[in-house]
């Protein structure tokens, strides 16, 4: 599994001084993880468990106090990696920026010729069904679909392991599932590493290989639940009969934990 | 047109009707001021003439040096001080209180310092203009969402380049919203400090016109100061609320 893994963290910590006093929390970990080359990877755990710190430490955005993030081999410390592409909860579309102007602004940075610019942008702005919108701006797209655009601005980097911090968090229960059908296809498109953070059990019951599960803080990985889903599959899997059992076996693991993170420690 | 937009209009024309009314009726005398409609002639034969070109020029041109310096070094001066903190903390409760400060005060010492021409005219706008920059700049930065500051590091993005790229337009409407007062508090830096320490432009002349009784060129002045002033304004309102159009606020 150590050959063909593409981001390791070992023995990762992650604790911070609260501002103002000088009291150290521990927020994440220790974490020991191997992510495959290739598969999709979901991590759940309830509320303040230290699940984003986990991505902003893959994604090089903070450090580990102890411990230490490989991608591809190499250490991550404060540097933000290449290849390397980052989906937010939060909306980040520049509202200042058409939709095309949006999805390119990563490739400007690039020393690829226009017309490869231009080739990319296209071609996302069409998997992402956004082409009838490309001169739009975001404040006159819904939700779900500047969402899309912030995707697509990943996207036409092409990195190699996509990070994913509740991207469909703040959307409706259908957008969601076809958001996750639009995310499986380009998973399968692309051949990218992707990590998904989600507080959805059956989200991540139903797009990951496999789901780490979280424990209250200072978050650390409980279980890992191969799901064995075919590559080819979409949110119909949620008729699947092991679909109810993967989500059951996630919530046996998480309930103790998540009234721990609600304050009612002992109530099992 | 909108209701209130009309209403509004009707009691500026209103007004102008009324003191027509009074000056022509003699309740107002010649000597205090003339009809408007004669005033708007005045303003057309003294600018076909020439007579004021040079004032004028020199007016406009020290408003626009004084408020382009203003919004440069007040929007570089916003973005250092939201990267370091204590500075900033040093310096805002003064921002808060400078505007209790009637800068005009420090007039023969800016003489003194910078002698009879225009740079001490020029200084006075500046230094009016400047910290309403400051200010409105530093509350648009405070107001980036954090998620575009973390797209920018993923993207490799240093600190100059998230600023001028990321940071600022983000903060544009809160930029446009300063330079809006600054082009307000130049034209009022550089026309006040012409009436006390100049010897040329529209301020000189309305206060010389004042004290020769010349109302056919004091008038005519003090409307095309309006003019400008208001125009200005309304292009830059514009140009914001366009602006926001576009972020889908108001």
């Amino acid at each position: 599994m150590t050959s063909a893994a593409h981001v390791t963290l070992r023995a990762a910590e992650k604790s911070f001084q609260r501002p103002g006093s000088k009291e150290i929390v521990h927020a994440m970990g220790p974490i020991d993880l191997d992510l495959r080359k290739g598969e999709f990877f979901a991590v759940v755990g309830p509320s303040g468990c230290g699940k984003s710190t986990m991505l902003e430490l893959i994604a090089g955005l903070t450090t580990a106090s102890k411990g230490g993030v490989e991608f591809e081999g190499n250490a991550i410390g404060n540097r933000i990696p290449d290849g390397v592409g980052v989906v937010f909860q939060e909306d980040a579309s520049f509202p200042w920026m058409t939709v095309r102007n949006n999805i390119e602004f990563g490739l400007r940075r690039t020393k690829l010729s226009r017309e490869e610019r231009e080739g990319r942008v296209s071609r996302a702005l069409n998997m992402m069904g956004l082409s009838a919108f490309a001169e739009s701006y975001p404040a006159q797209l819904s939700g779900g679909m500047r969402q899309r655009v912030c995707i697509a601005r990943t996207l036409v980097t092409q990195p190699r392991l996509i990070l994913l911090d509740e991207p469909f968090g703040a959307l409706d229960q259908q957008t969601r599932l076809l958001m996750g059908d639009e995310l499986l296809r380009l998973w399968r498109h692309t051949g990218a590493t992707v990590f998904l953070i989600t507080h959805a059990l059956d989200e991540a019951a139903m797009l990951a290989d496999r789901i780490g599960v979280m424990s209250a803080r200072p978050g650390r990985l409980l279980d890992i639940v191969e799901t064995g889903w075919p590559k080819d599959r979409d949110s119909r899997i949620v008729e699947d009969n092991r679909f109810g059992e993967i989500t059951a076996r996630l919530w046996r693991s998480l309930r103790t934990e998540s009234m721990k993170s609600m304050g009612k420690a002992g109530a099992a | 047109m909108s209701r209130p937009a009309i209403y509004r209009l009707v009691i500026i024309l209103g007004f102008v009707a009324l003191l027509e009314v009074l000056c022509l009726t003699g309740t107002i005398d010649v000597i205090t001021m003339q009809p408007p409609h004669r005033m708007i002639m005045d303003l057309f034969a003294m600018l076909s003439s020439g007579s004021l070109n040079a004032a004028i020029a020199k007016t406009l041109s020290n408003a626009a040096i004084a408020f382009v310096l203003a919004l440069v070094v007040g929007v570089m001066t916003a973005v250092v001080l939201y990267r370091f903190r204590l500075a900033r903390d040093v310096l805002d409760p003064l921002f808060a209180t400078y505007y209790a400060i009637p800068v005009f005060a420090f007039y023969p010492l800016l003489i003194i310092v910078l002698g009879l021409g225009d740079a001490p005219q020029i200084l006075l706008g500046f230094m009016l203009a400047v910290v309403a920059v400051i200010v409105n700049t530093l509350n648009g930065l405070d107001r980036v969402p954090r998620v575009l500051l973390k797209t920018a590091r993923v993207n490799h993005m240093g600190p100059v380049e998230t600023a001028a790229k990321i940071m600022l337009p983000s903060a544009a409407p809160y930029v446009l919203t300063g330079a809006k007062l600054a082009v307000a508090y130049s034209l009022i830096g550089i026309i006040g400090a012409e009436f006390i320490m100049s010897r040329g432009g529209m301020g000189y002349e309305i206060s010389f016109a004042y004290n020769n009784f010349d109302n056919a060129t004091m008038y005519p002045l003090i409307i095309l100061i309006l003019f400008v002033s208001i125009s200005v304004n309304t292009i830059l309102a514009y140009w914001e609320k366009r602006l926001m159009r576009r972020r889908g606020q108001g």
